[in-house]
């Protein structure tokens, strides 16, 4: 085996009563790339925070290329070599490349000089990596591929020979994931370390070397890539069986529920997001609507839910319209049944303050069942919220707790139950999943094809391809605010991902 | 000519009227663009004028007084730090809190040290900051057009004067052309992106908050020291706060500044000027209104005008490290 390029020997990490990272022990040879896997609350970000200085470990120690480092600060992590793209980019949105890559590591006082280091600095690695990036453009104008390159950019120009990519793949399409890979593998040939955080177990297959299993803040397993398997990883992971595929039965479509006309939405810019888009949603179905986040979906959705104002077309439910003014009570909407679980849980499906009971009625609160008089029924509504907490296995099972002290997946269980209890005949869902623990995706997506099997009309949303091909009956592609494509689920993700990324599209316009 | 000689001493007002507005205004910028809300402006300048003129009328010196309104001014702002960086308390709070306690110990200091009802005692020439007259300012006065520009509009005015527009190009050049300004503006989007680069943030806003209280401390001393003889009771009356209006109307953009000072200080002028003066049509208009003119067009211009002003994105709060 090649010398280790980091070892990290007896970390702990505790944040209060919490123990985020309990005696870990994880060493990874140079010019590899070693996958680390875990569920959200595992442990894997805090643990690359500890090697990136972000936090310091309680006890343990840190070895870099085989001598021992202290890492107290990022300033410490960057002098011996490592270098982190984080999850959410750390990039000034309103400065130019040039600007970001340099930011703390300007040769001297003054811009200029540095600036112009930077400059030929960025042809070389251009030329030695093939990371092409404008070095004037501005960092929000640039996709966020691209955004991503610079990140990388960032890293090698202080220098990086360890790279630590937390979550990279999350905002890209898979052409551009595609694309990252074989940037990482050109980097592993240059002789560079990297450490890949994800939960994508194809992933970790397709590029890693040696992948380590993080559970509950503490490696239950290291294994060489080659020698395990998708499934192996995934019972690792959540330490028991999963199901990773999901199985369902033969549709059985009926009436329309929800239709959609000729839907045109601008955003506030007054740019077309969603661009004559017309569906129909039966009964008994789920219809998946894929695409690259940003591609006019959540406008889309909020569209059909009343919360936004469409320019023109038309969306019925059960025959009846719907106000596109972005005047619509939402109240009404329910009441004629049409559930919404938003994509953005934290700021629109949740009041994170507000207790957990409180939360698994929000928007439903005026029905007579939690109603007493003209006040709330306390009683009624903690019943019902400990119903729900059992139906759905939401953790920690304390209807009187705060919602922001529960965990992304049970945040997420507690929006599902709220909709699907109330047996809405069309559900509405934005990224189900998002943020959500294996375990905790499993459970989701039956709770839908069970929906589905019981005669509702689903709509789903996902930049995950898994899921939509796995739950959706029907898939339409979004692409710059059209649908540019209907097929089955059995479409092949390849086929998808050039639909996402506008290729056909482009073709059949030419 | 009569009017030419008006045009020009509206003008000549204008710009002793914007000084303090562009001196809190850039005060503020320095702040804001690294991420820190500062409300409290209005009390730096309260303070750094008090100390300013304190210090001059006791040691009887204008620029001990000055570096006495600096000091103190620069200590508030680190008051004003030390809640809301490093114990990231609300901005604004800590803000407000400070214009407070400015209003009142100015007050009951200046009553207790000088027992004038809360003044301070007179301040003798040498205890000012004169006009500095230009090289042939007076022999050129006569010439038409060019001499009334030059001796009146350029000429004469006190150090503190051309300092505050000299501030302009150099906070520019500062922002814009230094590491120091590219790291504080990067605090002010986004400070993570700071904190991972291996830059203390904490520090650099303690950085920035000690420009703003040096520029606070220099306003504050021009008005006691410069525009008046003394410190009096609330002398800063709102200046504070309508440096911030100018900052938001300028887009915390340094030459846009100038101008925005410039625009409030010409309204200024103008209201002064128009006292008791009938105008065309409209006949004798009360004092109070055009008083009120400045106050009324910073509420119009922040209710709208101005179209689309992006603060940093970071400001107003506290940086948080978060895994």
């Amino acid at each position: 085996m090649a010398e280790a390029a980091i070892e990290l020997i007896g970390i702990n990490k505790s944040f209060g009563a919490v123990q985020a990272n309990r005696d870990i022990n994880l060493e990874v040879a140079r010019g590899t790339i070693h996958g680390i896997v875990g569920e959200n609350g595992a442990g894997k970000s805090t643990l690359m925070s500890i090697l990136y200085g972000f936090y310091q470990a309680d006890s343990g120690e840190i070895r870099v290329n085989g001598k021992p480092a202290t890492i107290k600060t990022s300033n410490d992590a960057i002098t011996a070599g490592i270098g982190m793209v984080h999850q959410h980019f750390m990039l000034v949105d309103n400065f130019t490349v040039l600007e970001n890559v340099i930011l703390g590591a300007e040769s001297n006082a003054l811009l200029k000089s540095s600036i112009a280091k930077a400059r030929s600095e960025l042809i070389r690695l251009e030329r030695e990596y093939g990371l092409q990036v404008n070095p004037d453009a501005l960092i929000e104008e640039l996709p966020v591929g691209l955004q991503q390159r610079v990140e990388i950019l960032k890293a090698l120009y202080r220098g990086a020979e360890i790279l630590i990519l937390d979550e990279p793949t999350g905002v890209l399409t898979p052409a551009e994931a595609d694309h990252l890979f074989r940037i990482l593998g050109q980097l592993k040939e240059q002789g560079k370390t990297i450490v890949l955080i994800t939960h994508k177990l194809r992933e970790i297959m397709a590029i890693t070397d040696s992948v380590s299993v993080m559970r509950q803040g503490t490696i239950v397993a290291t294994r060489e890539t080659k020698k395990t398997t998708v499934e192996e990883l995934a019972e690792l992971m959540v330490g028991r069986r999963v199901l990773l595929r999901v199985e369902k039965d033969a549709m059985q479509a009926e009436g329309v529920k929800l239709s959609v006309k000729n839907l045109t939405v601008k955003d506030l810019r007054g740019v077309t997001m969603v661009d004559d888009v017309s569906f129909d949603v039966r009964a008994g179905e789920i219809v998946g609507i894929a695409g690259v986040a940003g591609n006019g979906q959540s406008e889309l959705l909020e569209a059909i839910s009343g919360i936004r104002k469409a320019v023109s077309g038309s969306v019925t439910l059960d025959g009846k319209p719907i106000d596109l003014t972005g005047a619509a009570d939402p109240g009404e909407l329910r009441e004629r049944g049409l559930a919404h679980v938003p994509e953005d849980r934290h700021h629109v499906g949740l009041v994170l303050a507000f207790e957990e009971n409180e939360n698994s009625i929000l928007g439903y609160q005026d029905d007579e069942q939690y109603l007493k008089g003209p006040f709330l029924n306390i009683d009624a509504i903690q019943k019902d919220a400990r119903d729900k907490i059992e139906k759905y296995d939401i953790r920690p099972a304390n209807c009187r707790l705060k919602t922001a002290n529960f965990s992304g997946g049970n945040q997420q269980k507690i929006v599902l139950a709220r909709e699907i209890e109330q047996d809405p005949g069309v559900l509405i869902v934005g990224q189900p999943t998002r943020g959500v623990d294996v375990g905790a995706i499993e459970f989701i997506h039956k709770r839908l094809i069970a929906m589905r099997d019981a005669g509702k009309a689903v709509l789903l949303v996902s930049v995950e391809l898994d899921e939509i091909r796995s739950l959706s009956d029907r898939i339409l592609v979004m692409f710059a605010g059209r649908i540019v494509g209907e097929r089955g689920s059995d479409t092949t993700e390849g086929e998808l991902g050039l639909l996402m990324a506008g290729v056909e599209h482009k073709e059949a316009a030419e | 000519m009569d009017f030419f000689n008006i045009v020009i001493q509206t003008l000549d007002s204008t710009i002793r009227l914007s000084v303090p507005l562009l001196l809190a205004c850039l005060a503020g910028l320095y702040s804001e663009r690294a991420g820190v809300f500062d409300i409290g402006l209005e009390g730096k300048m309260l303070v750094g004028a008090f100390a300013g003129a304190a210090a001059a009328s006791v040691f009887h010196s204008a620029f001990i007084g000055l570096g006495m309104a600096i000091l103190i001014s620069v200590a508030f702002a680190l008051v004003h730090g030390f809640a809301s960086i490093t114990h990231r308390g609300n901005q604004i709070v800590s803000g407000v809190a400070i214009n407070f306690i400015a209003a009142g110990s100015t007050v009951i200091l200046g009553q207790a040290w000088f027992s004038q009802g809360g003044r301070t005692p007179a301040l003798a020439p040498n205890e000012r900051f004169e006009a500095i007259i230009f090289p042939g300012a007076n022999a050129l006065r006569g010439v038409p057009i060019v001499g009334p520009i030059y001796a009146e509009l350029i000429s004469g005015h006190s150090v503190l004067v051309y300092l505050a527009f000299l501030a302009v190009p150099f906070t520019w050049w500062v922002l814009f052309r230094t590491r120091f300004g590219l790291r504080l503006r990067a605090v002010g989007e986004n400070p993570a992106a700071v904190d991972t680069a291996g830059i203390s943030v904490a520090w650099l806003r303690y950085r920035a908050l000690i420009c703003t209280g040096i520029l606070t401390g220099l306003a504050g001393a021009y008005l006691s020291m410069v525009q008046n003889g003394g410190f009096v009771k609330d002398m800063t009356a709102g200046k504070g706060y309508i440096a911030l209006a100018a900052l938001i109307f300028a887009k915390w953009k340094p030459v846009n500044a100038m101008f925005a000072c410039l625009l409030f200080g010409f309204l200024d002028a103008l209201a002064i000027r128009l006292q008791g003066t009938p105008l065309p049509l409209i006949g004798r208009v009360p004092v109070q209104f055009m008083q009120a003119l400045p106050y009324v067009l910073t509420v119009v211009l922040l209710a709208g005008f101005i179209g689309k002003a992006i603060p940093p994105r970071a400001g107003g709060v506290p940086y948080v490290k978060e895994r």
